[in-house]
Parts: C-alpha cells; sequence; structure tokens
C-alpha cells in the first residue's frame, strides 16, 4: 500500500477515520521514514503515525524489509529513520549497530508507554513492541466431537485424534502445520525441541547443543506428525496450510495466532469450516512442561544515524501510533495488541492462552538466524526418509559451525 | 509464396497440429487466469476441487452470481494499480530506447571489428553476465542509499539496462554478423564514415534483429521482479513489485485476486504491441535488402 | 575497424557495464576472501513483554575498535571457499577414505549443501537447454508457414510463457500440479494413481521444474529463430529445391547453418540462464527437493544474519561453473573470430 501522506492527505485520513479523530499528535518538524513488513497490524500503525502533523511521513512497508532496512539505515543520515522488527530480526540491527538506545526520549515523550511494551537489551530500550504472535493450536470443533474426543493438550494426544479422524474416515489426512522446508520448516524444530525440553546453545556461547536426545526426540516427533499431513507437507507454508484449513481437509493444524481471525471469517470456505473453527493452548510435548512454541513480538525502533530532531520527530509520530486510540472496531483484531485498552477477542485466546502457559520467547541472540537457517536446509531430508536423525542433527551442526564461524561467533 | 516454402499435405497436417498442441500448452495456463480472474480466491485457488474455478460455486455463494469484477476493481480504483502501469511505462520506454542505443553501437562495432580484443569484449561481457543478479543488486544497495540514489526510477533504469547490456550486445552482434559486410564497406568506399555508414546503411536493413532485441529488453523491464522491488520506492513501484504486494508474505484475503486480474489486464496492451511489432519484423524481410 | 572508431561505438556499453557489473564483481571477489571480525559477545539480561531472559548481545565498543581497525573483515584467503557449506575439501576427502565403494561415496557428496545443488543445477542445465532449442526451432519453422493473417496471434500466444509474469504465473501453476489441481487430478486420472502427489516426490518434482524450465524459455529461442528465419535467402532455397534437394535436406544444408550463429548464441544464453536456475525453486517451494547454486546464494542473503562472505564465495563459484561450462561454445567462436 503506498503510504506516503503529507500532512494535508493525512488530515483528510482523519476526518474519514471519524472515530479515530480526536488525534493529538503534533511535531513541530523532522523526518519519519518507517520500513518494515506488510502485514495489516504494521499498516495500521504506520497510516496512524502518518496522522501526524508538522512532519513528513513516509513508510516502506515491504516483504523485502529485512534486506532493505540495514543497508537504508547505514547511511549517514540513514534514509530509513525507523524499521519495524521482531525479535528475530532486531538482533541484526544491534549487531550491525545501526539503531539508538531510546531511554532519553522515552524518558522526555514516551512516559505513558507501559513498561512491558519496552524492550530492553542489557537495560537499554532498544525498541518498543506492540504486539505479540504465537504458533498454538487450531481445531475443528464438530470433528473432535464427532470422534468423540476432548480439545488435545499435547502432541501425543493429537496423534491419537488424527489417528481416530482417519480411522473414522472423516479426513484422510486430519493434521496441518507450516511445515515447507526453510524458515517454516526451522521454525517448527524450534517449537518442538523447546517443548522437549531443549536449549539451543550452551549458555553463554554460541557453541549449538541441539544433538542429543531432545533433538532426535524432537524430530521424531515431528515425522509421526508428517504421516498425517497432506503428503506435500515440504510445500505447505502458512498461507498453503491455511488453503488447506478452508477447504475443510484438515482438523488439526498447528498455525499462528495472527492468521486465526482471516480462518474464522466466513470468506474462502464453508460455513461448516468456519463456524467450528477454534483456537486453543499451544500444545506441549513430552514431560518438560515447556509448551512447544514460541511467543514474538513486533516492535519499532529508532535508526542511529539520523538527527536528534529526526529521532524525536520519529519517536513522537511511532508512540503516538502504538497509543490507545489506533484501537477501534476494524483494528482490533488485527492482532494481539500489546497496547492499552485491547480487548481480547476469541481469535486471540491462544496466543494469550500461550503467554499465561510460560511458552519462551524466541531467542534474541545474535547467532539464532544462524542456526534457524541450517536447520531450514537440512530437515527435510530427514523426513523424506534420505537419513537418519542423528545424521541430520550432524549436519545441522556443520551447517551451522560453518557459518558461525564466518561470522566471527566461534573460532 | 514461392514454390519453395510450398509443403505437401503430409508436412502441413504435422506442422499444424504441432502448433496447435504447442497453442494450447502455451495459452491454457493463461486462459485459465483470465477465466478464473472473475471469481473470488476460494474458487481460483480451490483446494476442495478445481473444478470450483469453472463453475464458481464459492463465487456464487458469496456475491450471488457467477462472475465478479471485485478482483479489477479493487486492483485498479481501489490500489491505484494504474500508477505502476504509468511508471513500468514509463521503465519500459526508457530501457529499450537507452539498451538498443548503447547496444547497436556497440554490437555493430563487434560484428565488424576483426581485432582479436573485440573478441575477448565479448568473451567479459558475457562473463559479466553470468554474476547472479541477486548477489549484484544486494551490492548495489549501501552505495545507492548513502548517495541518494535509491527508490528512484532513473536508477533503475541504468541497472536494468547496464544488466542487460551483454545480452543486448551478444544478440545484436548475432544479427550484424548476418549482415554482408559489402553493404557498410561500399557505402565507406564512396565517402561515408563508419557512423554515416552505420547510420545511412546498416540502420534500414537491421529493423528484424533491432525489433526482436527490443522485445527482449521490454520484456525484461516489463517483467523485471530482483531489481525494481529492491530499488523502488513505494511511490515509484513498477507493476511486478506492486502484484507481489498484493500477494504479500501472509496473503491477505482477496488482495490475490487483485494480483490475478491485475495480471490479466496488463497482458491485452501487449496482444497489440506484438501484433504490431511482428509486422515490422515481415516488413524487414520484404524490403529485402538482406542476403544471407 | 579502426580502433579509434571502435572505441566510440563501444564506449556507452562499456561504461554501463564497468560501473554496473564488472566494479561490483571486483568488490564480490574481494569479499569471499574476508569473514566477519572475531565477535566480542557478552552476557546481558534482554526484558519484554514476556519477561527477562539471560541472552548474548554482540558488545558494540569492543567490535566498533575492531571495525576501525580492519574495515574490510579479517583476511580468510581460500577458507570460505573450502569450508563445510561450499567446496568443503575436508568433507570430501573424509567420505572419499571412509567410503563403502562410490554409491556411498555419492551419497555422502550429496550431503554436502554446495554439491547437492550442483546436482541438481547440472542436471537442469542439460536438459533443459537442448529441449528449448529443439522445441524453440520446431515452434519458429510452423509458425513461419502458418498464414499470414493468423501470424499475429500464434506468435502473440506462443510469447505468452515469457510474457506472463512469473510471480503470479507461477502461483498459478503451483496450484495446478496440486494433488487437488487440474494437472495434477488430470495426472492421477492418467496414470490411475489417486495418491499420485508431483510436490510430494524428488524425482517428479524434478520433473516439474524442468517442464517448467522448458516451457518459459521456449518462447524465447523461438522469437530469435523466427527473427533468423526471415532473413534465409529464398533464391538459395530454391536452387536448392531445383538441384532436386529433399525437404529434410533444404533445412539440414540451407536453413541450419543459416542459423547456426543464433543457434550458438540461444545456447550459450539458455546454458547460462538455466546454470543459475532459481525462481522456479522458489515459486514451487521445491528447496527440499532440489536447490541450485543461485539459490544457495539467495539463502545466504536471505536469513536473519546474512552471510555476505558466503554468497560472494558461491556467486564467484558461480561464475567459475559458467565458464568451464560455456568453453566450448566460446572455443568455437574463437575460432569463427579467427577465420575473419
Amino acid at each position: 500500500m503506498n503510504i506516503i501522506l503529507k500532512t494535508t492527505a493525512a488530515a483528510c485520513a482523519l476526518i474519514a477515520a471519524a472515530s479515530a479523530a480526536t488525534a493529538e499528535c503534533s511535531i513541530d518538524g523532522g523526518r519519519v521514514n518507517i520500513i518494515g513488513n506488510e502485514f495489516p497490524a504494521i499498516q495500521t500503525v504506520a497510516a496512524a503515525a502518518a496522522e501526524c502533523t508538522g512532519v513528513t511521513v513516509e513508510a516502506n512497508l515491504t516483504a523485502d524489509h529485512q534486506t532493505l532496512n540495514v543497508a537504508g539505515m547505514s547511511g549517514n543520515p540513514a534514509e530509513y529513520t525507523s524499521a519495524i522488527v521482531a525479535n528475530s530480526s532486531i538482533v541484526a540491527l544491534i549487531n550491525e549497530d545501526v539503531i539508538r538506545p531510546l531511554d532519553e526520549l522515552v524518558a522526555e515523550y514516551g512516559k505513558d508507554i507501559p513498561q512491558r511494551q519496552l524492550i530492553t537489551v542489557g537495560g537499554k530500550v532498544m525498541a518498543v513492541a506492540f504486539m505479540a504472535n504465537a504458533q498454538t493450536l487450531t481445531y475443528r470443533a464438530d470433528v473432535l466431537e464427532e470422534v468423540g474426543l476432548d480439545v488435545p493438550t499435547t502432541y501425543e494426544e493429537v496423534l491419537v485424534a488424527a489417528e481416530a479422524i482417519r480411522a473414522a474416515g472423516i479426513m484422510e489426512n486430519p493434521v496441518g502445520g507450516p511445515y515447507a522446508a526453510g524458515w517454516n520448516l526451522a521454525q517448527e524444530f524450534n517449537n518442538m525441541y523447546l517443548g522437549h525440553g531443549g536449549e539451543f546453545f550452551e549458555p553463554g556461547t554460541a557453541k549449538i547443543s541441539i544433538n542429543n536426545e531432545k533433538g532426535v526426540a524432537t524430530l521424531e516427533m515431528m515425522k509421526a506428525l508428517t504421516e498425517y499431513m497432506n503428503p506435500d507437507y515440504l510445500t505447505h507454508d502458512s498461507n498453503g496450510t491455511s488453503a488447506e484449513w478452508e477447504a475443510g481437509n484438515v482438523a488439526l493444524m498447528h498455525m499462528w495466532g495472527s492468521r486465526a481471525q482471516v480462518l474464522m471469517d466466513d470468506e474462502g470456505s464453508e460455513p461448516q469450516v468456519y463456524e467450528n473453527t477454534k483456537v486453543a493452548a499451544p500444545l506441549m510435548v513430552g514431560d518438560s512442561g515447556v509448551p512447544a512454541s514460541t511467543l514474538w513480538w513486533d516492535g519499532w525502533t529508532v535508526a542511529k544515524n539520523i538527527s536528534d530532531e529526526d529521532a524525536a520527530a520519529t519517536f513522537q509520530a511511532l508512540a503516538y501510533a502504538v497509543s490507545p486510540q489506533t484501537l477501534n472496531d476494524t483494528t482490533m483484531n488485527q492482532a494481539v495488541w500489546l497496547i492499552d485498552g485491547y480487548e481480547p477477542a476469541p481469535v486471540s485466546e491462544g496466543v494469550l492462552a500461550a503467554v499465561a502457559s510460560g511458552t519462551k520467547p524466541y531467542p534474541m541472540l545474535p547467532y539464532m538466524g544462524l542456526l534457524h537457517t541450517a536447520s531450514g536446509d537440512n530437515i527435510a531430508d530427514f523426513l523424506t526418509g534420505k537419513e537418519s536423525a542423528e545424521q541430520t542433527l550432524a549436519d545441522i551442526e556443520a551447517a551451522y559451525n560453518a557459518a558461525a564461524k564466518e561470522q566471527g561467533y566461534i573460532q | 509464396m514461392s514454390k519453395a516454402t510450398r509443403q505437401p499435405p503430409s508436412v502441413r497436417i504435422m506442422a499444424t497440429s504441432f502448433l496447435v498442441i504447442w497453442l494450447i500448452v502455451a495459452a491454457f495456463p493463461f486462459l485459465w487466469t483470465l477465466w478464473g480472474s472473475f471469481k473470488v480466491e476460494g474458487d481460483f485457488f480451490s483446494k476442495a476441487n478445481w473444478a470450483n474455478a469453472i463453475f464458481g460455486t464459492l463465487t456464487q455463494e458469496e456475491t450471488g452470481s457467477s462472475f465478479t469484477g471485485a478482483g479489477y476493481y479493487g486492483a485498479w480504483v481501489q490500489e491505484e494499480f494504474w500508477r505502476a502501469a504509468l511508471n513500468t511505462t514509463l521503465v519500459c520506454i526508457f530501457v529499450v530506447t537507452v539498451s538498443l542505443t548503447c547496444g547497436t553501437l556497440g554490437g555493430y562495432a563487434l560484428a565488424r571489428s576483426t581485432h582479436r580484443y573485440a573478441f575477448w569484449f565479448l568473451l567479459f561481457a558475457l562473463m559479466f553476465r553470468a554474476m547472479p543478479p541477486i548477489t549484484l543488486v544486494s551490492g548495489y544497495l549501501l552505495p545507492f542509499f548513502e548517495w541518494n540514489l535509491w527508490g528512484h526510477l532513473y536508477t533503475t533504469v541504468i541497472v536494468l539496462v547496464a544488466l542487460n547490456q551483454p545480452f543486448t550486445l551478444w544478440m545484436l552482434h548475432s544479427f550484424f554478423k548476418n549482415i554482408p559486410k559489402d553493404l557498410d564497406e561500399s557505402a565507406m568506399v564512396d565517402g561515408c564514415t563508419r557512423f554515416q555508414a552505420f547510420r545511412h546503411v546498416i540502420i534500414p536493413v537491421m529493423w528484424p534483429g533491432v525489433i526482436t532485441t527490443g522485445l527482449f529488453s521490454f520484456l525484461l523491464a516489463y517483467n523485471d521482479f530482483a531489481v525494481t522491488t529492491m530499488l523502488l520506492s513505494k511511490e515509484n513501484q513498477t507493476m511486478v513489485p506492486k502484484i507481489a504486494s498484493f500477494l504479500g508474505t501472509t496473503q491477505t484475503k482477496g488482495n490475490v485476486m487483485f494480483a490475478v486480474s491485475a495480471v490479466v489486464s496488463v497482458t491485452a496492451p501487449l496482444f497489440v504491441m506484438v501484433m504490431f511489432f511482428q509486422r515490422q519484423i515481415v516488413s524487414g524481410l520484404t524490403a529485402g535488402a538482406v542476403k544471407g | 575497424m579502426k580502433h579509434s572508431s571502435f572505441f566510440w561505438f563501444v564506449l556507452p556499453s562499456t561504461l554501463l557495464m564497468l560501473a554496473f557489473i564488472a566494479f561490483p564483481i571486483v568488490s564480490v571477489v574481494t569479499q569471499s576472501f574476508y569473514t566477519a571480525h572475531e565477535q566480542v559477545v557478552v552476557q546481558v539480561e534482554n526484558c519484554g513483554p514476556f519477561g527477562c531472559t539471560q541472552e548474548t548481545s554482540v558488545d558494540q565498543e569492543a567490535t566498533a575498535a575492531l571495525r576501525e581497525a580492519e574495515p574490510m573483515g579479517e583476511f580468510a584467503g581460500f577458507e570460505i571457499y573450502t569450508d563445510r557449506n561450499h567446496l568443503a575439501f575436508g568433507e570430501v576427502a573424509a567420505a572419499w577414505v571412509n567410503a563403502d565403494g562410490l554409491p556411498d561415496f555419492g551419497r555422502s557428496l550429496m550431503n554436502l549443501p554446495f554439491y547437492k545443488a550442483l546436482a541438481f543445477t547440472l542436471t537442469y542445465t542439460a536438459v533443459v537447454t537442448p529441449l528449448t532449442i529443439i522445441l524453440g526451432f520446431f515452434i519458429a519453422i510452423a509458425v513461419n508457414s502458418v498464414a499470414r493473417a493468423m501470424k499475429g496471434p500464434t506468435i502473440f500466444f506462443s510469447l505468452l510463457p515469457m510474457i506472463v509474469t512469473p510471480l503470479v504465473g507461477s502461483l498459478i501453476l503451483f496450484w495446478m500440479v496440486d494433488a487437488r489441481g487440474i494437472l495434477g487430478a488430470g495426472l492421477q486420472w492418467l496414470t490411475d494413481d489417486p495418491n499420485l502427489s508431483v510436490k510430494a516426490s524428488t524425482g517428479l518434482m524434478w520433473i516439474m521444474l524442468m517442464v517448467y524450465g522448458v516451457w518459459h524459455a521456449a518462447p524465447f529461442a523461438f522469437v530469435v529463430f523466427y527473427a533468423g528465419l526471415q532473413t534465409v535467402n529464398t533464391d538459395t532455397l530454391e536452387s536448392a529445391m531445383v538441384d532436386g534437394a529433399t525437404r529434410w535436406e533444404r533445412i539440414r544444408f540451407v536453413v541450419l547453418p543459416h542459423l547456426f550463429p543464433l543457434v550458438t548464441f540461444v545456447a550459450l544464453i539458455q546454458l547460462m540462464d538455466n546454470f543459475r536456475v532459481f525462481e522456479p525453486i522458489v515459486s514451487f517451494q521445491a528447496s527440499a527437493h532440489a536447490t541450485s547454486l543461485s539459490y544457495a546464494i539467495y539463502n545466504d542473503l536471505g536469513g536473519e544474519t546474512r552471510l555476505l562472505s558466503s554468497a560472494a564465495a558461491t556467486s564467484v563459484l558461480t561464475i567459475i561453473g559458467i565458464a568451464i561450462l560455456l568453453s566450448p561454445v566460446l572455443v568455437r567462436t574463437w575460432r569463427d573470430f579467427d577465420r575473419k
């Protein structure tokens, strides 16, 4: 969406938006240019920032934000004054030293921001979070009722339920999940490995520690699940899996909380499917007591290589954009907002349950991205039966070590 | 038609049936898309039954009729796709002109030079083309942001021309080699300079080659994704990145059909263009100046 | 041609290529010999909406000093080229020593990312290139013989696989070959196997990628040959006819030699493009079954932490690979050139 809204245009938009028109965001000069991903909640934040008067607010919301943000914030002055990031992607900006600590700006302009929204790294505020996300169980209430089973709370129960649904002849492949080779598959591995109580690295170091029984158990469980998935599961990302769901082919699915609203609305599927779509807490696996999922936040940062005036303008505009007035009937269900005044809806039950049940956040480690890529490249070989679990874990370890050595994290 | 190209019936039937099969294979996905662009997403990308895309079961349910123009309305009116179309038009016009200007000059010189460096020049140009474009584009980002070149249409035009220059040079060089040397050399004996010979003798007879090369330059600029998605700011976006933004990483419902409709509606002008230029290719032949 | 006029004729192209291709290649090659500095990692407490955790972070001040001292990073020589994610000399040697016969060695080799990618890349190139040329040639001959009024539409429809933007084209094809899409269902009906799924099998996925490759590139070969056919001398054809040459002989001895420079050209471009195969792998989500060198670069650059040196090394290896692949064609061109 093209959001280069000059102040006049923003004023018009304000009148049109009527309900949000109590805005009072006027900034005396400065430049605001936001880079970020393009899903609806971020669009909402960028549009709200553009309501501010006295500054030009530009935004480049694109799927390629991760490639553009470091380059676009490296120059002096930086092209982008703010990048919207998640807990996985903020580390790249910290590693390259292109974002500034926000403590002074918070003290001056951000007293209203609740403490829980502030992301601190080593005591310094580096970002302000505005929404949370997590992968949890999505299920079809009617199908579970038909086979007479309760909602599964563990992956072991998912396997039992899947067998029952298949045996009853309701669905051939009742289990779904974003298992597309690459990032998605690696993320499923991360979830399941944490669920088994695993640690990715030896504490405090970049030494990888996934090559153990927990890693093997993780892979075995993933493979057991894929027996009940559509045979094409290695090509199904979250879009593909959602499409399977809407076609009524899947009854138990591991899915992002942010997708629940789309699955529950009346577009794209039969009433029997969308009326019976429900979300539950993230699943447990084994006996570790840690849910097999990760918690995510999305938040905004402020660039380092810009004038203090621009930084102040950016901070004010974005602080305004994530203040309670942004929430209205249309935006309320776009995400699980961390903003004051958010009223949870049925679609967000899964994410809230994930937070409540002690799910671990996705690690904010400088070398986590390297492990994520290495896993994504190698796990498919195990699932397709080309090699053993031990071999796959050894391959991940070797691929990670080569990459981490190149990046200087291990010697 | 001359005697030499007349064909016996058996050959004719074989050639025709081969062509018909090819045309079906080539056009089927597009025709399917054309038909499906008037359906809702649930039908067009139906996981339940592919026949839904033909009959429009969900379209009927959601809109009350078997056809809907919602995709077209959304793309052109709501999302202002015409801006992207305008940008693409500009990019294409400039890429084709600049590319052909540089390319014909260079290609001609390379075809006529008998010195060894001409070969090495071609060889290096070819090796330049071997570089994967993703590496090049990600290398551009930092300096372009630094020098404030990022985001503008002209930067993208120049980059596209440069990246495509090896291809253009090779292609035109091959075509120029088919044009007999005597043509321009006799003109030079008559007192023309090299450039005048090129301008007055070669240009008029090289249209088939130039049109074909121009067609590829055009298609490259028109279809490019790797460069345009990385180097253009939102307001200068061309069609392909715009279509990509309709799709998005998290496909927002309905937006996918914007992309499908946009693709269908921009193919129509290309039809007119191809119809026009195929005559140019043939007219180059009837001018009769080219002797193999 | 005089040196000076050659110089002025090629100057615009040269400047463009130097600035936007040659110079970046030099910097990519340089980059591939350097690794990042040793990172100074410190323990920190990170807090956010989900509580606090003990994690690590890069110490910016210490790193800034290191960056100041050596802006390019640490010189590593050929270390990146030989590490496991590239040529993997150490692993290949170990596999050779430990291998239980040649097939076992092959399996170990295919477990290394570079060789796995190379295997698919080479197969793809070897299959798609000749098929594209042959198909393009026959389409050109067939289109050339249709009635004039029909030529425009036939050319347009023949160009469609190339015109429709791959972004959406592959999205639609990806859906079509799904087990429940029209082509996937058609295949199941043809083979009488209701469980057949193209996307689930490595072999079928390879075939599908190659079919797509030929389908997508055939229009290119077709247009080049078609334009070439327009310049075939009809006098020569007719005199060949008078001499009693059959139709096949006329194609063999008159048309083909005339088109030969164009065949060389199409072969060069296609070899190169196919060796850099990338888009279909991403669009068809095929990376579980097939990867290519360009996909490896994309993977290095697309992660949360970008592996610049690794991507640079793979790029250089790609160029070298293409140079080796093209050398026969180039030697031919060199001989042609010398003959002039």
